[in-house]
């Protein structure tokens, strides 16, 4: 017997369905005004293209998080791709060691703006357990960092909701920040042109 | 006939006389201790002696010692006679001040990635290696990690919260 279709097509059970209110904007009859920057942002936090760095335990976490169960697709970032030259968002997940440095920060140079950065676990956030001669003590010694998330490893619902808080910040964001002073300042501590 | 640990000990004090010390068998493999201008006389002398053939080389290591003035770092080599399947093992010692020691690469090509190891984690100077560099650590690294000369925990750091770290 073939199993219903139901729960996306019929509301059975009463369940409230949310449905997102539009940006702020003027309507009429058959138009709608608004700022491009909310429409941008609409666009832009809806279809994020993570890059997954994963080293170790954490990337494992991920993985569950991106299959069937957890389905991070169902926040636009169905596409994940492993060439940063295509990739929004730098997922870093796991033990980054000193001699993998470079190697991250070559990979969030490569990448094209905007970019953001979310840092998965204790490893990645502040080197976790490993205060050691050949671990680096947090990914934002090299790169910046959007959103952290705390756990070693986190659960596929923190990683849900630190994608959410990089939803948050993807679709508030001004187009013009990245060509603000601030920004500028900030990319150039830590070295990058 | 089987090698015994005996024969052993016998070839080399009847070659080398009263320079090896502190024989010991602990759990049945032989060990000594080797003066540190010898060791490649002995490991060429284990390996064509027709009798011993230690031709192959398990694994070469250091240890320091912090608490031996003058003696503070040993490089220890692990042999194996894969004919009689006997191993043995010896240190030689050095002092950290000036840790040079003779590179068996020429003997064993095995050594050459050992001896890189030794050199990248105790910071042992192996005297005519071919490439005597860092291998597993980044090459800007300035110090030998695994001397005991560092505290474990870096107690200056002030981002890492105590409380939230157990300590």
């Amino acid at each position: 017997m073939a199993r219903p279709v139901q729960y996306n097509v019929k509301n059975e059970g009463g369940k409230a369905i949310h449905t997102v209110a539009p940006p702020e904007g003027y309507t009429g009859e058959g138009f709608f005004t608004t700022k491009l920057s909310d429409v941008v942002g609409l666009a832009r936090k809806n279809s994020l293209w993570p890059l997954p760095f994963a080293t170790s335990c954490c990337g494992i976490e991920f993985m569950a998080t991106m299959g069937a169960h957890y389905d991070l697709a169902r926040f636009g970032a169905e596409r994940v791709g492993f060439s940063p030259r295509q990739c929004d968002l730098l997922m870093v997940m796991g033990t980054i060691a000193k001699k993998m440095g470079p190697v991250l920060r070559q990979v969030y140079l490569q990448m094209a703006e905007p970019r953001w950065v979310l840092s998965m676990g204790a490893c990645a956030s502040s080197g976790g357990i490993f205060d050691t001669y050949s671990v680096l003590q947090g990914i934002d010694q090299i790169i910046p960092v959007d959103v952290y998330i705390p756990g070693c490893p986190p659960r596929p619902e923190a990683v849900l909701d630190g994608f959410m808080k990089i939803q948050e910040l993807v679709g508030k964001e001004s187009i013009r920040r990245r060509n603000g002073e601030q920004y500028k300042q900030l990319m150039e501590s830590y070295g990058i042109q | 006939m089987a090698l015994t640990n005996e024969t052993i000990k016998e070839r080399l004090t009847a070659k080398f006389g009263d320079l090896l010390t502190n024989f010991e068998e602990p759990y049945g493999m032989l060990s000594f201790e080797a003066p540190k201008d010898q060791n490649l006389k002995l490991l060429q002398f284990l390996y064509d002696d027709p009798e011993l053939r230690f031709q192959f080389l398990t694994t070469l290591c250091a240890v320091h010692y912090p608490d031996q003035k003058g003696r503070e770092l040993a490089v220890v080599y692990h042999l194996h006679n894969l004919q009689d399947n006997v191993r043995i093992r010896f240190k030689v010692f050095t002092d950290i001040t000036t840790p040079d020691i003779f590179t068996a690469t020429n003997l064993y090509a095995a050594a050459n990635w050992m001896e890189r190891e030794t050199y990248d984690f105790f910071g042992v100077n192996f005297i005519g290696h071919p490439n005597l560099k860092r291998i597993l650590n980044v090459d800007e690294m300035d110090y030998f990690p695994m001397r005991k000369e560092f505290p474990l925990e870096d107690g200056t750091r002030i981002d890492k919260d105590d409380a939230m770290f157990g300590r």
